[in-house]
């Protein structure tokens, strides 16, 4: 986690904690169905960060990706969430790579 | 406020300053964890940059999504070029690319 490299403890999830579950929660298995229907070769490994359904973390792997920079590979999934991403689902840490 | 009144707005905004971070709170008082992340890699490479609290103007807030087509806030731009949020600049800093695109856009970075 960030919290070493830059001196003060970091974590981002702390901040939602404190206005309690303002945020709908997202299934993770939802979160999978998703992005699997925009892109069905994509590997697909979901954490649920502290196990409140809220802070999820998402490895996405596909072919789709090749030939793109991050931003496109990362607003490629953010599309295939329909607008969820930022509403209410809110804590996705997203990494992306391009599969051969 | 109209989009393009606000698109002009954040157009200026990137155009005059080289690095911009648009985030929920001000470098010194981040109010989300994930701003604070994007606002302390800055800090700690050295590189001087303009926040705007998107917080404080909501027309912004909402503006910024639609300029750069990413639905959350923090955004990184430098010299104009939208770069991404917090798990893509925390990636890049990791790797050392974030410093590598600094250095070939002309942006001074202090090594630690």
């Amino acid at each position: 986690m960030v919290a070493g490299i830059y001196g003060a403890p970091v974590n981002p999830g702390a901040w939602f904690k404190k206005q309690g579950n303002a945020y709908m929660a997202m299934e993770a298995s939802e979160i999978e169905r998703l992005i699997k229907e925009a892109l069905p070769d994509a590997e697909i490994r979901i954490e649920d960060l502290r196990g409140d359904g809220d802070h999820y973390s998402a490895y996405v792997r596909s072919a789709a990706f090749k030939g793109k920079n991050r931003v496109q590979q990362h607003q490629m999934v953010y599309a295939a969430l329909q607008g969820r991403m930022g509403g209410e689902l809110h804590a996705l840490a997203l990494q992306t790579a391009a599969a051969d | 406020m109209d989009n393009n009144v606000v698109f002009d707005r954040i157009r200026e905004e990137v155009s005059e300053n080289d690095v911009v971070v648009f985030m929920k709170g001000t470098p010194v008082f981040p109010q989300c964890g994930f701003s604070s992340v994007v606002a302390q890699v800055m800090t700690h490479l050295g590189v001087k940059f303009k926040g705007i609290n998107v917080l404080e103007d909501p027309g912004i807030r909402e503006g910024i999504k639609s300029f750069s087509n990413w639905p959350t806030i923090p955004q990184l731009y430098v010299k104009g070029e939208f770069v991404g949020g917090c798990d893509i600049v925390k990636e890049m800093y990791e790797t050392g690319e974030l410093q590598q695109m600094m250095a070939e856009k002309g942006i001074q970075t202090q090594t630690h």
